[in-house]
């Protein structure tokens, strides 16, 4: 089953749009959301979360259209976008007591649990939160409602190495019955070497490419070699730095003939994102 | 069973796993009908993803070195002395083949490799 089925969305602004975006998440499983600032992450999950109209194309979550069923779908879904902005001066407890109104299912045993685990004190003013604990106070709230797809804008940015671990962690763990899906973005690229199972690459408002993680690594091979060799493949290369040892570049693996002497290795998902965006420079 | 993942090997995450649980498979330290931890509580606990999880099960079964059963999960599967033999030889034999193209491109002939494993196989 799926959990996000986002097909043909397409929404246009005067300076940037989404073209044709497309992708889907099983239930049960996490799926990273990667692209530079600016590439259309964000558009792309308000878009999810009918926050924003799209010009053409639908997203269907757990099988329904979400335009359609709002309402009801978002007793099922959790969302946060990175920060909690609002009501900042009041004490956790207060703002809890407002937003769980909202929540047919909401379940204040689930929700102090979560507290307890994440080491939250109720009587603490928003403001005086870490972003850790912002961070976590929203996972608690998106969980005590019973939310079955979590869509998290940028999560771990703001955090330090050992929180970022500790919420990898805990995403994780709430995959681990298969139930909950995650679909979280991010620009912090190890984040999801680690718990990533799959990747979807936005670039310029377009898929690049949505693949199960080690698969979209494989896909792509990093060259390495002199300025002779690089003259045998430049034209196939998605882009490529030269330097006084010669040069370094990302192809295609299809594009690339294995048994040829250039050295190739399996890029990081880091080398991925910095060769498709210095492309996009090389065509200005 | 032990399992040690490096994030900055090469070798891909679900072939390290592979690697390492048919090791001790052949090698005789996991016995037949030895459970193997549920694909999502693997993933957890060793912190890397449940599809690499899931592909170096599926690799391991491949080769007919587990066997699942529907519902319960999987273990490791029974096999003669013989055909262990033959599992091993032809797992380690893969790996040679891909470390002699890197002694071959220093230009080491037969003699001259057999002698320096001899080396190194004492070195340890």
């Amino acid at each position: 089953m799926l959990a996000l089925d986002v097909r043909h969305l397409n929404k246009s602004y005067q300076n940037f749009g989404l073209e044709n975006v497309s992708f889907q998440l099983e239930k049960g499983y996490i799926m990273g959301f990667i692209g530079a600032n600016g590439a259309g992450k964000t558009t792309t999950i308000k878009s999810i979360l009918n926050m924003i109209r799209p010009d053409s194309g639908e997203v269907h979550i757990f099988g329904k259209n979400i335009a359609e069923h709002e309402i009801e779908l978002k007793q099922d879904i959790g969302y946060a976008f990175g920060d909690i902005d609002f009501y900042t001066r009041s004490k956790m407890k207060t703002l809890t007591d407002v937003i769980k109104k909202f929540y047919t299912h909401w379940d204040d045993e689930t929700y102090y649990n979560y507290l307890r685990r994440f080491k939250l004190d109720e009587n603490k003013k928003i403001i005086d939160l870490s972003t850790g604990m912002r961070v976590k106070y929203n996972l608690a709230l998106a969980l005590s409602h019973g939310a079955k797809l979590l869509i998290l804008d940028e999560p771990t940015s703001g955090l330090d190495p050992v929180a970022r671990d500790d919420l990898l962690d805990i995403f994780q763990e709430l995959v681990m019955d298969g139930e909950i899906s995650i679909f979280f973005s991010t620009h912090i690229t190890s984040d999801l070497e680690k718990c990533a199972d799959f990747i979807t690459f936005i670039e310029n408002g377009k898929i690049i490419q949505s693949a199960e993680k080690e698969e979209f690594m494989e896909s792509y091979r990093l060259l390495n070699g002199s300025e002779t060799q690089l003259s045998q493949v430049r034209e196939k290369l998605i882009a490529y730095k030269v330097n006084s040892f010669g040069f370094t570049g990302l192809i295609h693996a299809r594009d690339f003939d294995s048994s040829s002497d250039i050295k190739a290795t399996t890029p990081s998902l880091e080398e991925i994102m910095i060769y498709f965006a210095k492309r996009e420079d090389m065509y200005v | 069973m032990n399992i040690a993942i490096s994030n900055t090997s090469e070798k891909p995450i679900y072939q390290q796993l592979f690697e390492q649980i048919s090791a001790q498979i052949l090698k005789g330290d996991l016995e037949s009908g030895y459970g193997l931890p549920p694909i999502r509580q693997a993933a957890k606990e060793l912190g890397v993803s449940i599809i690499t999880v899931k592909k170096a099960w599926e690799e391991l079964e491949r080769l007919g070195l587990i066997n699942t059963i529907t519902g319960k999960g999987c273990f490791v599967a029974e096999f003669s002395s013989d055909e262990m033999v033959k599992l091993r030889n032809e797992m380690v034999l893969k790996q040679m083949v891909n470390d002699l193209s890197y002694y071959k491109s220093f230009g080491l002939t037969l003699e001259e490799m057999i002698e320096l494993l001899k080396q190194a196989y004492d070195f340890e």
